[in-house]
């Protein structure tokens, strides 16, 4: 049997390599170098469901593709939404595109937050930068189904006050009473009356039960590197921290290897690993 | 007359702490309050305290002539406050204020300097507990530096 006429690659329509045409909605700034693109599927046609931690490959025709994770309330079918930064070609010329213009969508793709695994226990999400946006369908999807874990807990830190993401949920996550939001900054001037420095200062402070707590985690690897600490400082094992990881993902589904992680592909068995899985290759240099 | 031995004796800080030893750090240490936007102290002045923080938030703040104060970090309900009453020359090298209603516990550094110095067992734990204090502030500034959230470009 020829493997490749067998693979996915050759499926014609189906193929995971094909671009579908969507059209934006919506770009919306959410900070100075970062935005949300808000898609809908051209003709009438359904968005395949996906699961929050997944990402898609955005084609900006002409320009290139990127992976941009997928940033939307899950429970909302129809609409695509992508949060990213405006930092390399392909994501300047997207934060350019206006309603009605179309670019290629292929995905989802990837493994997802244990969601529904957590269930019955505390829930603890921990994001840095930009790393909000991968989690926050996890935080859409539990608060659709709050009944069914103990605490949640979020805590996102930033470079500074202007370049805090997603405002609005935060402010109205902030404002339940069955969710403890902890936001601080790097660095702030006057006029800031919240919390100063690094995320992993607040995890300490968290209302959790590390013996019964699943912690998922997004941000800088650097960052990422010191909250696992942090966490398991606080109790919670290597196997209950679950971490979103990025590399340079070309075709998205294990063929090309540019995003090849020891033995594993990150577009593929990730992006979102848990902890203990990876721990040799994260702890690793020049992997 | 109620002590604030079991307060102190609660404190992660304090934990598995010798009931000897705890009895003379409650004799060095006293309830105290400080209203939203109130100096706790200011870089240059004698550092003669350190503070359990019980509720509120506090800033720790750097002066810049051109800039104004820096916020450096904050610190909440059941973290430490100061540690420049334990070295010489005993000033201390930042400005805190209460961003909010701020309630504390004030440990006396003068009346702590001497009960170390007379009892070494009970300068080494302090010491000992300062300095995780002091590796995780560290471990956090040089974080900070580092600017993570910036994009490589």
């Amino acid at each position: 049997m020829n493997p490749i006429a067998e693979s996915p690659i050759t499926a014609g329509v189906n193929s995971p390599m094909l671009p579908h045409p969507h059209r934006v909605k919506r770009v919306r700034r959410e900070t100075d170098d970062t935005f949300t693109l808000e898609l809908e599927p051209l003709n009438g046609a359904a968005n395949p469901a996906s699961s929050p931690g997944q990402f898609n490959m955005l084609y900006v025709f002409g320009v290139g593709e990127v992976p941009v994770s997928i940033s939307g309330d899950p429970t909302q079918a129809g609409l695509l939404v992508h949060t990213t930064r405006a930092v390399g070609t392909v994501t300047k010329a997207m934060v350019k595109l206006k309603r009605g213009d179309v670019l290629g969508v292929r995905g989802p793709f990837g493994s997802h937050w244990p969601v529904e695994e957590s269930a019955g226990s505390d829930v603890v999400i921990v994001a840095g930068g930009i790393g909000l946006a991968p989690l926050r369908p996890v935080l859409f999807s539990v608060l659709a189904n709050r009944e069914a874990y103990g605490k949640v807990v979020l805590l996102y830190g930033t470079r500074t006050p202007a370049d805090i993401l997603f405002r609005r949920d935060l402010e109205a996550w902030r404002a339940r009473f069955d969710l403890d939001v902890f936001v601080t900054v790097d660095r702030a001037m006057g006029g800031w009356r919240g919390n100063v420095g690094v995320v992993t200062t607040l995890i300490h402070r968290a209302p959790f039960d590390p013996l019964n707590s699943v912690a998922m985690v997004c941000g800088p690897e650097v960052m990422m590197r010191f909250t696992v600490k942090e966490l398991n400082k606080r109790g919670i094992d290597f196997d209950s921290i679950h971490v979103s990881m990025e590399r340079n993902m070309k075709c998205a589904i294990g063929f090309c290897g540019h995003c090849q992680y020891g033995p594993t592909f990150i577009c593929k068995d990730g992006p979102v690993f848990r902890y203990d899985r990876i721990k040799p290759y994260f702890e690793g240099r020049e992997i | 007359m109620e002590t604030l031995e079991p307060i102190l004796a609660e404190h992660p800080f304090f934990a598995r702490l010798e009931d000897r030893h705890l009895k003379l750090l409650v004799g060095c240490a006293a309830n105290v309050r400080f209203d939203a936007g109130q100096y706790i102290f200011r870089g240059g002045e004698e550092a003669n305290q350190f503070y359990l923080i019980r509720h509120g938030r506090v800033a720790v703040e750097i002066y810049a002539a051109e800039r104004g104060s820096i916020t450096i970090l904050t610190l909440g309900e059941g973290e430490i406050l100061g540690w420049s009453w334990l070295l010489p020359p005993y000033h201390w090298q930042f400005d805190a204020r209460a961003v909010e209603l701020t309630r504390a516990i004030a440990l006396d550094g003068v009346c702590l300097r001497k009960k170390c110095e007379e009892d070494h067992d009970l300068g080494y734990e302090l010491l000992k507990r300062f300095a995780h204090i002091i590796e995780d502030r560290l471990e956090a500034t040089i974080l900070q530096l580092l600017n993570v959230y910036e994009p490589h470009r």
